[in-house]
């Protein structure tokens, strides 16, 4: 009976954050990096494994959840490996359930694509790009936030002049 | 007076000294493929003898592989690693594995911890600590693990490949692209290195906290 309840509390929190976790190819990715509208997207690149992703997790919560009302998206892409993935990022993310879209990114040959998301990107995690294609903005961040530095980052760089 | 003049010029010479060390160790003044790499002297935490690359005067090169205990990427090509030294060691191209990470932020990666797993996996190549972090930076590692390959020409070390070993961390059955493997090929044969870099994922670099 415990255990029913625990797995309907479960459903009702994920369903809530619309909380599922697509195993995506790069494509996927592809679509938001070259979005022409006026949306803008947080994409923040991390894994369970990943010690200072896990620590800066709250402040993408944070994020989400101030912005939830407006044309914000966030997007956290996982780079856990796709076959450990009901033993890693799903009971991560019962345990931390975040207003996002959370897509684990089976491309394992890293060298095909990190150039894709940004040319000054080496492959570690964590980080943070912030896209919006209507106001052409393309900003990456290759180190961690708290989740006062991610929320002044945030609001200096969709202010930003074209 | 002129006591004081003395020690300011020594003092300017000094701190000249440090920047020019301290800048030669700045990201974006490591290596760069094709440039000479300055030989380092790190301890074998298995048994607490210097290594260099020097100490192998017959090799014809060196795959040097930065990589540390804790990493889950680290953990996933150990037993690549432990291949790579039994195939290429014969060939002359031994491994030297160099843990960077700072142990105050991953405790698995101190000097004790590194010896201990070098001698439960019986590694045939020395697992060396980087303890001031400065050969990881003059190499530009970024993460664990990062592999740098250099090979031996004029009595010179000249880099030749920096970057991944191959091209599937989570499953080595699913390997399509052999980078590392590939390059050491070319240089064998003499061939310059088609693909010298690649990126990839894998753990940050634990560096000290200033």
């Amino acid at each position: 009976m415990n255990k029913l309840l625990a797995v309907l509390l479960h459903v009702c929190v994920c369903a809530a954050y619309g909380q599922t976790a697509e195993v995506a190819k790069f494509d996927e990715l592809q679509k938001v990096l070259s979005s022409s509208n006026d949306t803008t997207y947080v994409v923040n690149f991390w894994a369970t494994w990943c010690v200072p992703c896990v620590k800066e997790f709250p402040a993408f919560q944070d994020l989400a959840y101030k912005h939830r009302n407006e044309k914000v998206k966030l997007l956290m892409i996982s780079l856990d490996f796709a076959s450990e993935k009901d033993k890693t990022l799903i009971p991560f993310l019962a345990k931390h359930p975040i207003e996002a879209k959370v897509l684990l990114l089976d491309e394992p040959d890293y060298n095909s694509w990190i150039d894709k998301v940004d040319k000054a990107w080496g492959g570690e995690i964590p980080v943070t790009l912030m896209i919006n294609g209507a106001r052409g903005i393309h900003s990456f961040f290759d180190h961690d936030f708290t989740p006062q530095s991610l929320e002044e980052t945030f609001t200096k760089t969709i202010n930003k002049q074209q | 007076m002129k006591k004081i003049t003395r020690f300011q010029s020594f003092g300017a010479v000094a701190l000249t000294l440090i920047g020019a060390l301290l800048m030669s160790f700045a990201p974006g003044k490591s290596y760069k493929i094709g440039d000479n790499v300055a030989d380092f002297k790190l301890k074998n935490t298995e048994n607490g003898k210097y290594v260099s690359m020097a100490s192998y005067p017959n090799a014809k090169g060196y795959i040097i592989v930065f990589t540390c205990n804790h990493c889950p990427f680290a953990k996933k090509y150990e037993q690549r690693i432990m291949s790579l030294d039994k195939k290429y060691a014969a060939l002359g191209y031994p491994v030297i594995a160099i843990s960077p990470n700072d142990p105050a932020v991953a405790p698995e990666d101190s000097y004790d911890e590194l010896g201990k797993r070098a001698k439960e996996k019986g590694y045939t190549f020395p697992y060396t600590f980087d303890e001031t972090q400065q050969v990881a930076q003059a190499f530009g590692a970024t993460k664990t693990p990062h592999v740098f390959l250099i090979n031996k020409e004029g009595g010179k070390l000249v880099l030749k490949y920096a970057g991944a070993i191959d091209d599937n961390t989570e499953d080595a059955a699913k390997v399509t692209k052999n980078y590392l493997a590939d390059a050491i090929a070319e240089v064998m044969a003499g061939k310059a290195v088609t693909v010298s870099e690649t990126k990839s994922v894998g753990c940050t670099i634990k560096w000290k906290q200033s």
